[in-house]
């Protein structure tokens, strides 16, 4: 072969396999704008500001118009027409003081950030978040909020698998509240043992009725505890192994979380809920793998999201009553990261 | 061919280098460089769009669209390290007695190529682990080979200069290739199947322009011609100087801790650097593009272990940045440059410096030898420093660091003094 002929080959590949990569993402790019610009699948009304009665509140992932938005139903009609708001958020929890909403603002420089806002959606505070939005709490009091987020950006993690988790006070109005700082800061504690290891992570906060004590995630070594924090003293202290992304009930007694099954290097995570006062845990029977962080609907029943397979992006809310009785069931489609808003 | 190990240039530095007439026509700087190490570095920025986009949204991947966790992920990344620089080795050598080193490093592109088909059919974390496993190892087999090539097609005298422009080229791909990821996702926040699209374009393009532009250059026969040697062996490659090169080279990666430790400790005192967390190993590469060329042919002009040392010496200045009582925007930005100076300064010049002290036979080898030493040496500086960072805390784990480097520096000089003193009296 030519040099000529090699560099006219070579030529038409590019043209042919440029051109296919432009023109897949260009029909690609068209049909997502026609399908996010056609009406919601579901029956939505527009509204700046969530409704004052009892609600769930939630992403909303229905294909069309609102998809990404808050959205909230009536809790006594949760599968009713939604009320969708103009924010954007990956991953959001409300009460009915505040909004705590994680952000993917997405660009050429993409950035993450956790915002929180007033009930008419204005942003109070904003924390620049290191990597990907994962879960976000506020206490029930409305006195406290913690986010967590994967610390990404690297090529390929080099740093390996890490999160930040951080809680902060909201203040008086909002704007002036403390910040406890990064989880990692704290003192951790395994069986009476300071751990100072390098992989030490927490994520997923659940706050207790009494704004010191909180539970979270608190992981070493490839394994994984729930942990009783105490924010005045700064410390975690291992109460229970192998749980992730723990939620406490409202009336404070039980606490429902993710528990890995597997027995390989993927994990695989059932439903568990531990009553600490006893130490008794219950698997709930939920087959599939549940990577979410738990909320109660009410003392006796968890609501949790479910990917769904055949669309990436989209996933339904599902219940499941916290005493094992009764298999799982669809409680709102289309929808992602539950809160309940009484 | 002139003999490597023994050009004066490359040896003592500050040896005038242009000791041959230079070829008619070329005055400018970028003709001198061979256009086969223009289009390798082509290739090589090709593959690094491919490459980097993918690596860049597959955290998001995982995680929103496959609703997985990225726990298990991070935790094998560092067998994924090891792996690659054990294949590295394998890939010299190959390339080394086959004597064949474009098609060695072909099939470590077309390898990465393969994994980007896969990654369009994978579902399921144990089949994305499992194309990134495969990726790396394509980029494990190809990286010796093709620096072989380049020192191949290079004058001697314009070794690091020759670097520069394949670095340059190479992460200016690396930084293009992820903003263009995002980008992709700014239009459809679901499209990563666009982006897998794209990718494997990139990556067949990257195994095209190397399969048909890049001349099948054979090391040893065309010397052969005028030398009759036998293949090489592994004792070849004992060869002193390289040998040096690989102690100083590994025992300063042991104090080269990883990049992600050094964003985190900025992002941990300034507000600016977490805002833009994501984004500082850009700021990094766009340091390193502008400075490949520059410096790799300062390193051809005034000695390569100059410019390596001092590399290191940026690496020093960007630790202390990390350790200054204050914080912002400018200190941000001053770290990232440092540590782009750093990579220019290290990574081609390392290659050119494995090159020139290697046999003439075992080029491939002892640049993939030198390259491993490296890599393992700083996977286990990372190591060590996540465990001095929870042990002593941030500042003073980098204060430590900084300080043994400190006294690195200056050793590894005194070590390569007597070095070059003994070269010229041999």
């Amino acid at each position: 072969m030519t040099t000529r002929l090699r560099l006219i080959i070579a030529g038409a590949l590019t043209i042919v396999l440029l051109g296919g990569a432009i023109a897949y993402a260009v029909v690609a790019i068209s049909a997502y704008q026609a399908r996010i610009s056609a009406p919601s699948e579901v029956s939505t009304t527009k509204a700046a500001k969530p409704g004052d009665s009892p609600r769930v509140v939630f992403r909303n992932t229905a294909t069309g118009d609102g998809y990404g938005l808050v959205a909230s139903v009536p809790l006594d009609d949760v599968t009713g027409t939604r009320t969708v708001s103009d924010i954007p958020c990956d991953r959001v929890y409300q009460t009915n003081h505040y909004t705590m909403c994680l952000r993917i603002d997405r660009g050429v420089v993409t950035t993450f950030a956790a915002y929180l806002l007033d009930p008419n959606g204005k942003e109070l505070r904003k924390w620049g978040l290191p990597g990907l939005p994962s879960r976000t709490r506020i206490s029930a009091d409305s006195k406290l909020v913690a986010f967590t987020a994967f610390i990404t950006g690297e090529a390929y993690a080099t740093v390996g698998f890490s999160v930040g988790t951080q809680i902060a006070s909201t203040g008086a109005n909002g704007t002036d509240g403390t910040d406890y700082g990064n989880l990692e800061d704290f003192t951790f504690l395994v069986d009476g043992k300071k751990i100072t290891a390098t992989d030490r992570n927490f994520w997923g906060v659940t706050f207790s009725p009494d704004d010191n004590v909180f539970y979270a995630t608190g992981a070493t070594n490839g394994k994984t505890w729930l942990v009783k924090g105490d924010l005045a003293a700064r410390t975690m202290t291992a109460i229970h192994e192998t749980a992730e992304c723990p939620s406490i009930s409202p009336d404070g007694k039980l606490i429902a979380y993710k528990k890995n099954v597997s027995t390989t290097a993927s994990p695989y995570w059932s439903i568990a809920v531990l009553d600490p006062a006893t130490g008794v845990e219950k698997i709930l029977p939920e087959k599939r793998s549940i990577d979410d962080q738990i909320d109660w609907l009410d003392d006796s029943t968890l609501l949790y999201g479910v990917p769904r397979d055949s669309s990436a992006g989209d996933s339904d809310i599902w219940s499941i009553r916290a005493n094992g009785s009764g298999s799982p069931k669809v409680y709102i489609e289309h929808a992602w990261s539950p809160s309940v808003v009484n | 061919m002139n003999d490597r190990g023994e050009d004066p240039a490359a040896d003592d530095g500050a040896e005038p280098h242009d000791t041959k007439p230079m070829p008619p026509g070329a005055k400018k700087s970028l003709v001198r460089v061979s256009s086969v190490v223009i289009t390798l570095g082509i290739v090589s920025m090709l593959t690094d769009v491919s490459s980097e986009s993918v690596a860049a949204i597959l955290p998001l991947y995982i995680t929103s669209a496959m609703g997985l966790s990225t726990i298990a992920y991070g935790f094998i990344d560092g067998l994924y390290q090891g792996v690659s620089a054990f294949v590295r080795i394998g890939g010299g050598w190959v390339a080394d007695r086959a004597d064949r080193p474009k098609w060695v490093a072909f099939a470590g592109y077309g390898l990465s190529a393969v994994a980007k088909v896969w990654l369009l059919l994978a579902s399921g974390f144990g089949a994305i682990a499992a194309v990134v496993a495969v990726d790396r190892i394509g980029k494990g087999i190809r990286t010796a080979p093709r620096d072989a090539l380049i020192t191949a097609s290079s004058e001697p005298a314009n070794l690091g200069h020759s670097f520069g422009v394949h670095r340059m080229l190479d992460t200016i791909g690396a930084a293009v290739g992820p903003l263009l990821a995002f980008l992709v996702l700014f239009f459809v926040p679901t499209g990563y199947t666009i982006v897998f699209v794209i990718s494997l374009a990139f990556a067949a393009l990257g195994v095209i322009v190397l399969g048909l532009l890049v001349p099948n250059r054979r090391p040893r026969k065309e010397r052969a011609a005028a030398l009759a040697r036998p293949p090489l062996r592994w004792r070849d490659l004992n060869e002193p100087r390289l040998r040096r090169l690989v102690i100083v080279a590994g025992l300063l990666g042991l104090l080269t801790i990883g990049d992600g430790f050094v964003y985190l400790s900025l992002q941990a005192r300034s507000d600016f650097a977490a805002q833009w967390f994501p984004l500082l190993y850009v700021g990094t590469n766009v340091a390193f593009f502008l400075f490949a060329i520059p410096l790799g042919r300062i390193a051809d002009r005034f000695g390569r272990w100059r410019v390596f040392l001092l590399g290191h010496v940026a690496l020093l200045l960007a630790y202390a940045c990390t350790v200054l009582p204050f914080g912002g925007p400018t200190i941000t930005i001053v770290c990232l440059v440092l540590l782009g100076a750093f990579y220019a300064a290290t990574d081609g010049v390392l290659a050119a410096l494995a090159a020139q002290f290697s046999p003439p036979d075992g080029i491939a080898s002892g640049i993939a030898a030198a390259q491993t030493v490296v890599a393992v040496a700083r996977l286990i500086a990372s190591t060590g420093f996540g465990v001095l960072w929870f042990a002593l805390g941030r500042g003073n784990a980098v204060l430590i660091v900084a300080a043994a480097l400190a006294i690195a520096i200056p050793a590894a000089w005194l070590l390569l003094r007597s070095l070059r003193t003994k070269a010229t009296t041999a």
